[in-house]
C-alpha cells in the first residue's frame, strides 16, 4: 500500500457512515435496498414513493367514472388500457416502496386513515367527457414533468420503476389530447365543452405541481438526495411554458386574464394561484375527498373474501400435492 | 459402499452489475444450500468485478412460463394497437408530446 492509499483507508474509517452516504448521492451513486441509509431517508421515500402510488390507484376513480360512457369504442378501448397502466403504476410503485422494509397491508392503512396523500387534483369531479381529454392533457401532462426527473433519482428501484412508468405513460398525454382537439374541431357545443373542461382544470393541474418554493417544506431536503431535481415553480413553469402553445393550436384559452408571454424572461408570466383551495383540498375538504376514500376503503373491504378465497384455495391445491406425495 | 447421497439442488443466479441496475440472471450452479450458492457465485460469476450484489434462488422455486404456449400467453397484446403512442394522430406543430 502507498503512503496514499494508507492516508485515505484512514480517511474513510473516520467518517462516519451519514457522510460516506452524502457523499456517494454527491457523486450520483445510486442506493439500492440493502445499503446502509439514514432513517431520515428512508421514511422521505417511504412517504414520497407511496404517495405517488396512491395517487396512480385514486387517479382511476376520476376516469373509471366515464368507462361506460365513452362516446365510441375506440375512446372507451383508450381509455381503459390508460386505467389499466395507472393500476400498473400503482404497483410498481407499491413494490419498489416495499423494498424498504414497509409492507403493502401498512400502506394501504396509511392511505385508508387519512395519514398518506394523494394528488390533490383527483379530488375534483369529471363532470363531462372533454374531462377525460383535459386530464389527459393537462394532468398526465404535468405528472410527466414532474416524473421525468424522477427517472434519474439516487433510490434505485423508485428510478427503475419510473423508467417504465414514464415509457408507457408517453400515450396518456397523446389520447388526451386527441380528445381536446376532436372537440375542438367539432360542433359550437363540443369545443365550448373543451372550453369549459380547461377552465376547471387548468389551475389545479399547476397546484398539482406543489407548494411554491418558498412554502415547500421538503424541498431543499429532497433535492440534497436528489429525490427531485428540479423545484416546483421550475416544474410548473416549465409546464405552463409547453401547454400554452398547445392551448393555442386547440383554439382555446387558459382561464388566466395574466397570462402573458415576457420576451425578456422568455416564459410566460401568470396569474396568481389560490392556494388557499389548494390547501383546503388537501386537507380532505375538495368536492371528491370524500367520495374518493369511500370508495377505496369499500374496494379493499368488499375485497377481503376474494383475497380470503385466493388464499384458501391456494392452501387447498399445497395440501393437495402434498397428499399425492405422501 | 455409503448409500449415495442426494443430488445437490440447482441455483440461479442473479448479479447486480452496479447499483441503479437491476438484479440480470448470470447463469446456475449447483450447491448444498444458500449459503454454498452464494459462495460458489461470487467465485463463479464475479471473479472480475462483475457485480456488487448477487441473488441466488433455488431453480426449483422459479415457476417459468412454457414456451409452447406463447400463442395463447401473449396473443392479448398483440391486436391493442391504442397501447402505443404511435396510435393518436396529433398535427405536427404540438410540440413537447
Amino acid at each position: 500500500m502507498s503512503e496514499k492509499e494508507v492516508k485515505n483507508t484512514w480517511a474513510e474509517r473516520s467518517r462516519s457512515l451519514e457522510e460516506i452516504f452524502e457523499a456517494r448521492i454527491a457523486r450520483d451513486e445510486k442506493i439500492e435496498p440493502k445499503d446502509w441509509m439514514p432513517e431520515k431517508y428512508r421514511q422521505t421515500h417511504i412517504r414520497q414513493i407511496s404517495q405517488h402510488a396512491h395517487s396512480e390507484v385514486v387517479g382511476m376513480l376520476p376516469e373509471g367514472n366515464w368507462i361506460t360512457r365513452a362516446p365510441s369504442l375506440r375512446r372507451k378501448a383508450a381509455l381503459l388500457a390508460k386505467i389499466q397502466d395507472e393500476a400498473g403504476h400503482g404497483l410498481y410503485l407499491y413494490s419498489a416502496c416495499e423494498t424498504l422494509g414497509i409492507s403493502r397491508d401498512e400502506l394501504y392503512e396509511q392511505l385508508h386513515s387519512g395519514k398518506a396523500k394523494y394528488s390533490s387534483i383527483f379530488n375534483y369531479p369529471t363532470i363531462t367527457w372533454a374531462d377525460m381529454g383535459a386530464i389527459g392533457w393537462l394532468v398526465d401532462g404535468a405528472a410527466i414533468i414532474n416524473q421525468v426527473p424522477l427517472c434519474n433519482t439516487s433510490f434505485g428501484p423508485y428510478a427503475r420503476a419510473m423508467v417504465r412508468v414514464c415509457k408507457e405513460e408517453s400515450f396518456h398525454q397523446r389520447q388526451g389530447y386527441e380528445i381536446m382537439l376532436t372537440l375542438c374541431r367539432g360542433s359550437e357545443e363540443q369545443k365550448a365543452m373543451a372550453q369549459d373542461a380547461l377552465n376547471r382544470w387548468w389551475w389545479p393541474s399547476l397546484m398539482m405541481l406543489g407548494p411554491t418554493d418558498a412554502e415547500s417544506v421538503h424541498t431543499e431536503q429532497s433535492m440534497k438526495w436528489k429525490l427531485k431535481r428540479k423545484s416546483n415553480d421550475e416544474l410548473r413553469q416549465q409546464f405552463i411554458d409547453q401547454t400554452v402553445p398547445q392551448a393555442d393550436i386547440l383554439g382555446i384559452t387558459m382561464p388566466d386574464p395574466d397570462l402573458k408571454w415576457n420576451e425578456k424572461t422568455g416564459h410566460y408570466d401568470f396569474g396568481e394561484i389560490d392556494w388557499e383551495e389548494f390547501w383546503q383540498v388537501v386537507k380532505g375538504h375538495g368536492p371528491c375527498n370524500k367520495e374518493r376514500m369511500t370508495a377505496r376503503i369499500n374496494a379493499w373491504n368488499n375485497g377481503e373474501w376474494v383475497r380470503d378465497a385466493a388464499m384458501a384455495h391456494a392452501e387447498k391445491n399445497a395440501n393437495k400435492k402434498v397428499a399425492k406425495a405422501s | 459402499m455409503s448409500v449415495k447421497k442426494k443430488n445437490w439442488p440447482l441455483w440461479e443466479i442473479f448479479v447486480r452489475s452496479k447499483n441503479g441496475l437491476e438484479h440480470r440472471h448470470f447463469g446456475s450452479l449447483h450447491a448444498a444450500d444458500a449459503e454454498m450458492a452464494m459462495e460458489n457465485a461470487r467465485d463463479v460469476y464475479t471473479r472480475r468485478n462483475e457485480g456488487v450484489s448477487i441473488w441466488v434462488v433455488e431453480s426449483k422455486n422459479i415457476t417459468a412460463s412454457n414456451p409452447a404456449e406463447n400463442g395463447e400467453m401473449f396473443e392479448p397484446a398483440q391486436d391493442k394497437v391504442y397501447r402505443h403512442p404511435t396510435f393518436y394522430h396529433l398535427p405536427d406543430e404540438v410540440k413537447h408530446m
